[in-house]
């Protein structure tokens, strides 16, 4: 047994156990699946919570007088319970449920940032962001004068601290930068840096994406002002998300669509807004999608975000000493501190032409710009293919993507 | 496995290899009387396409630049081979062709000056992979109509 087996031990191939699709071939090949940063798979449980709904609860929540709508309601209000204290936000008015980390992102320039900045205001994000991060504040930029700045990364992929610091300045309005980096895997110092924009009275959102499906998160203890995420990326179904707001904060916010269940009272003179949360959840929300949420919850927390951000480190050390191992290999994204995902290119191969090679091997990987094309563009590159491991991948996974890589290099020798 | 194994031959034969090695025409074409840019959004791979178009409605010289994968480069290579010194009508009933046997596997009858595509035809079996080689015969189609947007694959 290998010493990386043998710190990963039986529970990784206990936890694959529990995720039925990954149970299949692919091209003829046993399914090696390295594209969880893109979307991660779903446990049992959550499945079958999604259909149980479907099949025993479903009606609108929120509305009826009549027992499904209760036990809709009860599920659906359960799962976001359920959210608060997997991320420790002090109450569950502070858990907004969007369709994703994109929307979330979308609320607060929207509602927090749109009617308070002008010209002579900054946004500050960082060169690291996924689009996500980077286009919903450009938007607001353009819709109200206001300047977006952009803080530099160095040739490891790392923030410079020193020049972060520097850009926190009083007319800075707000700062929004990734927890982790979706196309290279860096983790950032958020807490760090969220203290030191806290002293200049400065708020920060933290784009929690690739964040909380692989390390404990407390938002109380990061300090920040919001968190956003997204269901599918931890293990629950698409069209989730989250924002984590500070109730201060959120009170003082506009709402940001209008429609249902967002009002207490409406007429033509005017509307009264409802209580937080739902004063930013308009119309009918994903319901089922958000008590499949609920249950990827109850399983990471089964087993301990402690254990998996230990086991998921294993496997992802164990990628980057393999991969270094080929000829020909380019890490791109080499930092101290990096998580799940692994970007790199292969002699002067095209990602997309690795990519094709892989899936006829059974390996599924990402490839192209990621949604972070000014990242690429700093590396001087169009794109990379990019590996990410989630807690039901072992090191046969990571060998068998080593494999496939030697392949392309034949076929391109 | 054997099956899967030469559908990954087929996709990338030799002179798809050779093309993507060695790509023709490749550079900017200084006099070029149309042109046209094809981005493919999926993976951000952009191609740029000159023609200079003669009097007699003839393209006299072509050339492409960019990036992209080995199926974009070689099929932007083997477009520049093929058109050269064609007539500019030939050119976009070529790009009829080439895209109706690439996208709906119509077995389109191939001129006699296109046999040398028939190296793309892997592509077929990869759908995901069929706007990597459509690419460029996309931006020809907008050059020739002189069209402003970059030409996608969408």
């Amino acid at each position: 047994m290998t010493q990386a087996q043998a710190q990963l031990g039986a529970s990784a191939e206990d936890w694959r156990k529990d995720f039925p699709i990954l149970d299949q071939s692919v091209s003829g090949h046993a399914l090696v699946y390295l594209d969880s940063a893109a979307s991660a798979q779903q446990p049992q449980s959550v499945i079958d919570a999604v259909a149980r709904y479907h099949q025993e609860d479903h009606a609108n929540v929120h509305r009826g007088v009549h027992t499904l709508s209760h036990r809709a309601t009860e599920a659906y209000e359960g799962a976001r319970d359920k959210i608060r204290g997997f991320i420790n936000a002090s109450s569950r008015t502070e858990i907004v449920l969007t369709s994703g980390t994109t929307e979330s992102i979308n609320l607060v320039a929207q509602s927090f940032c749109r009617p308070r900045v002008g010209p002579g205001d900054k946004v500050l994000i960082t060169h690291l962001e996924h689009h996500a991060n980077i286009v919903p504040w450009q938007l607001v930029c353009e819709q109200t004068g206001a300047e977006l700045v952009v803080a530099p990364i160095d040739d490891d992929g790392q923030l410079e601290l020193e020049a972060l610091r520097a850009l926190l300045t009083d007319d800075v309005f707000i700062l929004a930068m990734g927890h982790v980096s979706n196309a290279l895997g860096t983790v950032n110092p958020v807490k760090e840096i969220i203290a030191e924009a806290r002293q200049r009275d400065i708020p920060v959102l933290i784009d929690g994406a690739q964040g909380v499906p692989h390390m404990p998160i407390d938002v109380q203890d990061l300090d920040c002002d919001f968190y956003a995420f997204s269901g599918h990326k931890m293990f629950g179904p698409t069209g989730t998300g989250v924002l984590y707001a500070r109730e201060s904060l959120l009170d003082a916010m506009p709402p940001y669509q209008g429609g249902g269940d967002m009002i207490l009272e409406v007429s033509f003179d005017g509307t009264i807004y409802n209580e937080l949360p739902y004063k930013f959840e308009a119309g009918t929300p994903n319901i089922s999608g958000v008590i499949g949420v609920g249950a990827a919850v109850d399983y990471l927390q089964s087993i301990g975000m402690e254990r998996v951000a230990a086991s998921e480190q294993v496997l992802h050390d164990y990628m980057v000493e393999s991969l270094s191992e080929i000829d020909g290999m380019r890490l791109i994204g080499t930092a101290g501190n990096k998580t799940s995902v692994q970007s790199f290119l292969l002699d002067d191969i095209h990602s997309h032409d690795l990519g094709t090679i892989l899936d006829h091997q059974g390996v599924a990987i990402r490839t192209g710009h990621h949604c972070a094309m000014p990242v690429m563009t700093r590396f001087g590159i169009s794109g990379t293919a990019r590996a990410s491991v989630a807690l039901y991948n072992n090191l046969d996974d990571v060998d068998r993507l080593v494999e496939a890589l030697r392949k392309a290099q034949q076929i391109f020798a | 496995m054997n099956q899967q194994s030469d559908d990954l031959r087929e996709l990338y034969r030799e002179l798809i290899l050779d093309h993507a090695r060695s790509p023709r025409h490749f550079g900017r074409l200084e006099h070029a009387t149309h042109q046209a840019a094809g981005i493919n959004p999926l993976c951000g791979d952009k191609l740029r396409l000159y023609l200079q178009v003669d009097a007699d409605n003839r393209i006299e010289d072509t050339s492409f630049e960019g990036t992209g994968c080995a199926i974009s480069v070689a099929s932007a290579s083997l477009l520049t081979d093929t058109i050269i010194g064609q007539p500019v009508d030939k050119a976009e009933a070529y790009f009829e062709s080439i895209t109706k046997r690439l996208t709906h596997g119509e077995p389109a009858e191939l001129d006699q000056n296109l046999e040398k595509l028939r190296a793309l035809d892997g592509v077929r079996e990869f759908p995901s992979r069929v706007k990597c080689a459509t690419l460029a015969w996309h931006a020809l189609h907008s050059a020739l109509n002189q069209q402003e947007e970059p030409a996608t694959t969408e």
